[in-house]
């Protein structure tokens, strides 16, 4: 145990004498937050668009200043003919034009139907999507409370949006970047580490002493074990703090869950480095392997359920995936491990295949 | 008796990867206290060999015992009574002279009193206590290839193998390095070293040399050149190599 332990402060003091590594580990968690909470947004705010009013009534002028007063529009020019639609776009500023057509009020109010036409600049076509739902749904509910009473039979959806009211983007980030860090720290800095010892030769020197090659594994994974745990707290304190990410269920089991990620994490981490006896090659291996899968495979940015089958069922087997199910189902609806068992369990599973496969390439390599 | 007894003992040794035999029914004894030269070309099957008596690797078949403990059932026990150096040197760089010694030390199981006593005697004898705080990264080869050896040696092992251990250093640095090495084995440390130096090969009491994974000649420097009737090892080397191209052509 002794033994153990000297083993363990060495591999600390690799981590602090490095200052890349742990700017890395310190740095990256709270600027990445940042970036996704603060940059990386879908919300659209102050989107200049024009307004081609063929009409010019009562009844379109209430509708375009309940547009530009929603806070997600600003009026930016209005246009007398549709020639002038498309220099406009091209100038570059409008991001979307809205149309109404002849005599708007009046076909409203008799045949109860008038068109406007929402021209959106789908260069962008994410940012052009909002814009026109944000603005048909503007129209919508004004265009309803105008013509509470006058229409016999209508139907009134009331949204809510449950467990993310205000839609805030962070909300998603949160658990996807927790899923995307860990994996990063844990899996990516122990292979470098282990396969650095490989590579200076020290390796062999570790195995030849009486160190078990179990003790000298986790002698070196333990201190990012904790580094990583430390990171986890950091990111959730983060979210919680600036960002007003809640907290619903229980933060024991959270850790808890967090703990269990971390270490399928290194498992990989120890995986990729029996594999490998370069650092470059594991970092490539790490990045293209782990973190590529985990941005965009992980239903982190793009939601699973649209994915073609195939690639859902290449989604199944991304460990990253499950452990954001479990966050998200914690932090924002405050499930229990009542209904994250199962997921809680594919990761137990990842982990054992994951450390069942070092070991035998491990003692390949031996023999 | 005078005889001294062997501490590593190799019968019919052969270790193979696939179809390819790295090893060929090895079968030598070291004695105790002596030094013994592993010679060879590169690929020839010194490091394989020396590996497998490490306990880095399993041979295929055959019988050996190192310190007087059985290779497949007494591993740990191997571990522990013996030192291994290896061509790289192996010290880390991001930790001080110091460091690397008490970690070296810390996994041999040595207390905390043994490892000060060492290290400050250690430091001592290679002249190193001004640098006793540097980074490994700072301090020139010879110094790390000193240090080297003398980590490997902390824990009074019964042999300490090196394994290519004046690769890459200059004449003046390697000559001092097997001063090093002599007084080693005047304090009772069996050495077994493998080397592509010729020259070095002289300094050894016995060596071995060996061509295509067999041992192709096993005896003192003194009588390896008797039998061959050439000057120097060299010679006797050249000898081996060239009777392994004729029998191949």
């Amino acid at each position: 145990m002794k033994r153990f332990w000297g083993f363990v402060v060495k591999e600390f003091f690799h981590i602090f004498r490095d200052y890349r590594t742990l700017l890395i580990l310190f740095g990256m968690p709270a600027v990445q937050l940042m970036l996704f909470g603060f940059v990386l947004t879908n919300e659209i705010k102050d989107a200049r668009i024009a307004v081609l009013d063929l009409s010019k009534d009562e009844t379109t002028r209430k509708l375009t200043e309940k547009i530009t007063s929603s806070g997600y529009f600003l009026l930016d020019r209005n246009l007398s003919s549709f020639n002038q639609i498309e220099p406009a776009f091209r100038e570059g500023n409008i991001k979307m034009v809205i149309v109404f057509g002849k005599d708007f009020e009046k076909k409203l109010k008799k045949e109860n139907a008038a068109k406007v036409q929402l021209i959106g600049d789908a260069s962008d076509p994410n940012t052009a999507n909002i814009l026109v739902n944000y603005a048909s749904g503007i129209l919508n509910s004004s265009l309803l409370t105008m013509n509470a009473g006058q229409i016999p039979l209508q139907i009134l959806p009331e949204t809510r949006m449950l467990y993310n009211p205000e839609l805030k983007g962070v909300y998603m980030f949160v658990p996807g970047l927790m899923a995307m860090l860990m994996i990063l720290i844990s899996a990516l800095m122990t292979s470098i580490s282990i396969t650095k010892e490989k590579e200076t030769g020290t390796m062999e020197l570790l195995l030849a002493s009486p160190l078990r090659p179990a003790q000298i594994i986790i002698g070196k994974v333990f201190p990012y074990v904790f580094l990583a745990f430390i990171d986890a707290c950091v990111i959730l304190l983060l979210a919680n703090l600036v960002f007003g990410v809640p907290l619903a269920g229980s933060v024991f089991l959270l850790l808890l869950e967090t703990l269990l990620y971390i270490i399928m994490a290194l498992s990989l981490g120890i995986l990729v480095s029996t594999v490998t006896n370069s650092q470059q090659i594991a970092m490539m291996v790490s990045l293209m392997a782990l973190m590529l899968p985990t941005i965009l495979l992980s239903g982190f940015i793009f939601p699973i359920a649209n994915m073609p089958q195939i690639m859902q069922w290449l989604c199944a087997v991304m460990p990253p995936k499950y452990y954001i199910i479990i966050i998200k189902g914690i932090m924002l609806q405050g499930n229990g491990l009542a209904f994250l068992w199962r997921e809680t369990l594919v990761l137990v599973g990842f982990t054992t295949i994951f450390i069942l496969l070092s070991i035998k390439n491990f003692k390949t390599r031996l023999a | 008796m005078t005889m001294p007894e062997n501490i590593i003992i190799v019968k019919d040794l052969v270790k193979k990867f696939g179809n390819f035999t790295a090893n060929d029914h090895l079968t030598f004894e070291v004695k105790k206290g002596e030094i013994f030269g592993f010679l060879g070309a590169n690929g020839a099957g010194k490091t394989t060999a020396i590996r497998i008596l490490c306990g880095l690797s399993y041979p295929t078949s055959g019988i050996l015992t190192v310190a007087g403990y059985d290779i497949y059932s007494q591993r740990e026990l191997i571990k522990k009574n013996i030192g291994y150096m290896s061509q790289k040197f192996s010290l880390y760089e991001d930790l001080t002279v110091f460091e690397n010694i008490r970690f070296y030390a810390g996994i041999y199981g040595l207390s905390k009193k043994e490892i000060e006593e060492r290290s400050e005697r250690l430091l001592e004898r290679l002249d190193l206590q001004t640098a006793r705080n540097k980074l490994i990264a700072d301090i020139p080869l010879g110094w790390k290839q000193k240090l080297a050896l003398s980590v490997a040696i902390i824990h009074d092992p019964k042999i300490v193998f090196l394994d290519e251990p004046t690769g890459g250093v200059d004449p003046i640095t390697r000559r001092q390095f097997w001063d090093m090495i002599f007084e080693t084995a005047r304090n009772g440390i069996t050495v077994f070293v493998t080397t592509h130096y010729m020259d070095e090969a002289e300094y050894c009491d016995r060596v071995s040399i060996m061509v295509d994974g067999r041992i192709a000649a096993l005896d003192t420097p003194a009588n390896l050149k008797e039998q061959f009737h050439v000057a120097s090892m060299n010679d006797v080397f050249l000898r081996l190599a060239r009777s392994k191209v004729t029998t191949e052509e």
